[in-house]
C-alpha cells in the first residue's frame, strides 16, 4: 500500500488558538478514509490544508510523493485534489451542466472534451433530470451533489468530501453513500469528513478522530468506536 | 476514469426546474442577433440625416466601446471597477502624445493599447487582492492619484489638457470633414465591431466560464483548478485596452483630451451606468445603455441648456433607481420580458399545426 496523502505533524494556528496540533496520518491509494471529531474539532481546518485553501503554520504535507505543503488552491486541483465545500458553493448563476463544464476544463482546455467529460460526470453522479437548471435554483440535496459531481468531474486522484452526507433524508443520504462507493470504486482515494457516526462506519475503511485540533484515535470504525478516548470525547467522561 | 456503474438514483426530492429559463440571458448572444445590432447600426447615419444626430451615434458608439470593455471586468468577472476612466484616458493621453510627435493615429492606437492592457494588469495585481467594494474603492483611489498627478506634474499638458492639431482629412489621418460625420461614425463603428469580437473571443470558450465562476465564487474556482489572480488579471488587461480603445479614437474626434474629460471620476461612474442601465454581463447591454445615456445627455442639454447642466445626471439617478427596483437585469432584460411571450406566439404561428385545424395557414 502507497500512500497519496501523507499528513505529517500538521498545525495550524489562529491567534491563540490551535486549530490543528502536530495531527498526522496517511491515506493509501485507493482507500475511504473517515475524518471524524466533534464540532470544532479542527476537521475542516485540516481539509482546507490539504486542498490548498489555508496555510499550515507548522509540518509537512506530502501529496502524491511531493512535497506540497502551503500549496494554492488551484495547485491542489490541478495535482488531482478534489473538494467539495461544507456550505455549498455552486456557481450560482450557471447551469449544472456548465459547473461541470468549468471543472472539466482543468483536464480538458477545449470546450467540446470538456462538455463531453461534463455529461460523463453527470451521469455518474445521477446529476441527469437537473442538467439545465440554473445552478442557484436547487434544493441542498442537489447542491451537494453537484458540489461531488465537480470535484469529479476535475479527475481527481483524492477526493475530499466535506459532509456530503449531512442534512440529507435518509433516501438521500442513501444514494449519496452509493455514488461514493461508485466514485471510489472507479480509483478514486477518498478523505471524508463527517460527524454523523452511523452513515460515515459502513463506509470508511479506516478512521480519524479529532479532538480540540489533535488526532486522539485512528483505526478501524470498530477499533475506534471502542476506543474510551473516542467514547469519552463524544459523550464525556463516566461519572 | 471510467463510468463504471451509474447509481440508481431518481434524484433527490423533486424540484427540477425545467430548463426554461436558466442562465440563458447571461450567455453568450447568438452571431444572428450581431448581424442584426451592425446592420441598425450601420443603417442608422443613413435615416438620421442631420449632423448631430450623426455626433450621437458617434459619442454612443464610443462610450458604447469602453462600457463593453468595463462590462468585461465589471459584469462578466464580477470586479467592479470605478476607475476605467484611468484606462479611457491611457488611451486618450498616449494617442494624443504620440500623435503630436507626428505618428500615425492608426499606430498610435494600436500602441495604446498594450500601454493600458499593461496600466490595468498593474493595478490589478494589488487590487485584486482586495474584495467586493474594497476592490471598487481601490479602482477610485488610483484613478484619482493619476488624475491629480496628469493635472499638475509638467509634461502631459497639465490642466490646460492638450490639443491636436488639423491636418488634411483622410482615413489614414483619421480625420474628417465636419461638414459630414459620417466617416467618423463609421470608424467608430469599426472599432465598435474590434472591440465586441475581441469580448465574445475571449468569453466563447475556457476564460469566458473561468471568469463567471470567479464572479459566482472565488473559492469554488480555485477549488477547480482556477488561478483566480491570473484571469482576473487577463480581464483586466482586455477590459483595459477596450476602454484605451474608445479613448484613443475620443481624442481623435474631439481633438482634445484635458484631466476632467479623459481621466475624470463622473466618466468612471458613467461607463458603470450605462453598463447597469442597458444590462450588466450582458452582452448588448453597455452599448444599449450608451445609446440610451448619450441620447438623455444630448436631450437635457438642448432642453435646460446653461441652467440645466445637471439636469442629466438626475435623470441618470432616476433611471438607475428604476432599474434596480424594477429589473436588475437591466432595459435589455426588460426589453427581453417584453419580447419573449410575442416570439413564442409568433414561433406558434410558424410551426406546423399538428394537423386538426385544417383552416390555419400560413
Amino acid at each position: 500500500m502507497t500512500s497519496l496523502l501523507r499528513i505529517d505533524k500538521l498545525s495550524c494556528r489562529f491567534g491563540g488558538l490551535w486549530a490543528n496540533r502536530e495531527v498526522s496520518f496517511e491515506v493509501e491509494q485507493g482507500a475511504i478514509v473517515g475524518l471524524i471529531g466533534p464540532n470544532g474539532a479542527g476537521k475542516s481546518t485540516l481539509f482546507s490544508m490539504v486542498a490548498g485553501a489555508q496555510r499550515p503554520t507548522a509540518g509537512r504535507l506530502e501529496f502524491d510523493g511531493r512535497d506540497v505543503t502551503g500549496w494554492a488552491p488551484h495547485a491542489a486541483a490541478r495535482a488531482g485534489v478534489g473538494r467539495t465545500f461544507q456550505l455549498m458553493r455552486v456557481f450560482g448563476s450557471m447551469s449544472v451542466l456548465e459547473n461541470l463544464t468549468t471543472a472539466a476544463f482543468v483536464r480538458h482546455p477545449r470546450l467540446r472534451d470538456a462538455r463531453r467529460r461534463a455529461a460523463e460526470v453527470a451521469d455518474l453522479a445521477g446529476l441527469g433530470p437537473v442538467l439545465d437548471a440554473p445552478a442557484a435554483s436547487l434544493t441542498a440535496a442537489w447542491k451537494k451533489r453537484l458540489e461531488m459531481g465537480r470535484a469529479l468531474a476535475t479527475e481527481p486522484k483524492l477526493l475530499l468530501l466535506d459532509e456530503v452526507l449531512s442534512g440529507l433524508t435518509p433516501t438521500e443520504a442513501r444514494e449519496a453513500v452509493e455514488i461514493v462507493r461508485a466514485i471510489n470504486r472507479d480509483g478514486v482515494t477518498i478523505l471524508m469528513v463527517e460527524h454523523v457516526m452511523e452513515v460515515i462506519m459502513p463506509l470508511c475503511g479506516r478512521l480519524v478522530v479529532l479532538h480540540y485540533g489533535e488526532k486522539i484515535s485512528e483505526g478501524t470504525p470498530e477499533q475506534v468506536a471502542h476506543d474510551p478516548t473516542v467514547v469519552e470525547a463524544y459523550l464525556g467522561k463516566a461519572l | 476514469m471510467s463510468t463504471t456503474s451509474t447509481p440508481t438514483t431518481p434524484a433527490p426530492a423533486a424540484s427540477a426546474p425545467a430548463g426554461d429559463r436558466p442562465s440563458r440571458a447571461r450567455r453568450l448572444p447568438p452571431w444572428t442577433t450581431a448581424v442584426l445590432v451592425v446592420a441598425a447600426l450601420a443603417a442608422y447615419p443613413l435615416v438620421f440625416l442631420d449632423s448631430a444626430a450623426h455626433n450621437i451615434g458617434i459619442l454612443a458608439l464610443t462610450f458604447g466601446i469602453a462600457a463593453t470593455g468595463w462590462n468585461l471586468l465589471g459584469g462578466y468577472t464580477g470586479q467592479i471597477s470605478f476607475g476605467h476612466a484611468l484606462y479611457f484616458g491611457a488611451g486618450a493621453y498616449t494617442t494624443a502624445l504620440l500623435v503630436r510627435q507626428g505618428w500615425s493615429p492608426w499606430l498610435a492606437i494600436g500602441i495604446a493599447l498594450p500601454v493600458a492592457a499593461v496600466l490595468a494588469a498593474a493595478v490589478g495585481w494589488p487590487c485584486f487582492r482586495l474584495r467586493h467594494h474594497y476592490y471598487s474603492i481601490a479602482t477610485i483611489a488610483v484613478a484619482e492619484i493619476v488624475f491629480i498627478l496628469v493635472t499638475n506634474l509638467p509634461g502631459l499638458g497639465q490642466a490646460n489638457g492638450w490639443e491636436l492639431p488639423v491636418v488634411e482629412p483622410s482615413l489614414a489621418n483619421l480625420q474628417f470633414s465636419l461638414l459630414d460625420k459620417r466617416p467618423y461614425y463609421y470608424v467608430a463603428l469599426g472599432f465598435f465591431c474590434l472591440a465586441a469580437v475581441a469580448v465574445w473571443l475571449f468569453l466563447r470558450g475556457r476564460a469566458g466560464n473561468y471568469v463567471r465562476a470567479i464572479r459566482d465564487d472565488q473559492a469554488a474556482a480555485a477549488a477547480v483548478g482556477i488561478n483566480v489572480h491570473r484571469y482576473k488579471l487577463a480581464a483586466a488587461a482586455l477590459s483595459g485596452a477596450i476602454t484605451a480603445l474608445a479613448g484613443g479614437f475620443y481624442v481623435m474626434y474631439v481633438l482634445f483630451v484635458d484631466p476632467p474629460s479623459g481621466l475624470g471620476l463622473d466618466l468612471s461612474v458613467s461607463f458603470t451606468l450605462m453598463a447597469v442601465l442597458g444590462g450588466v454581463g450582458r452582452f448588448w447591454g453597455p452599448l444599449l445603455g450608451a445609446w440610451v445615456l448619450v441620447f438623455v445627455q444630448d436631450v437635457t442639454r438642448q432642453e435646460f441648456s446653461g441652467t440645466g447642466r445637471s439636469v442629466d445626471l438626475l435623470l441618470y439617478g432616476a433611471l438607475i433607481v428604476l432599474i434596480s427596483i424594477t429589473e436588475p437585469g437591466g432595459l435589455l432584460a426588460i426589453l427581453q420580458r417584453i419580447w419573449a411571450p410575442i416570439a413564442r406566439r409568433l414561433r406558434r404561428r410558424s410551426a406546423p399545426e399538428p394537423t386538426g385545424s385544417g383552416e390555419v395557414r400560413a
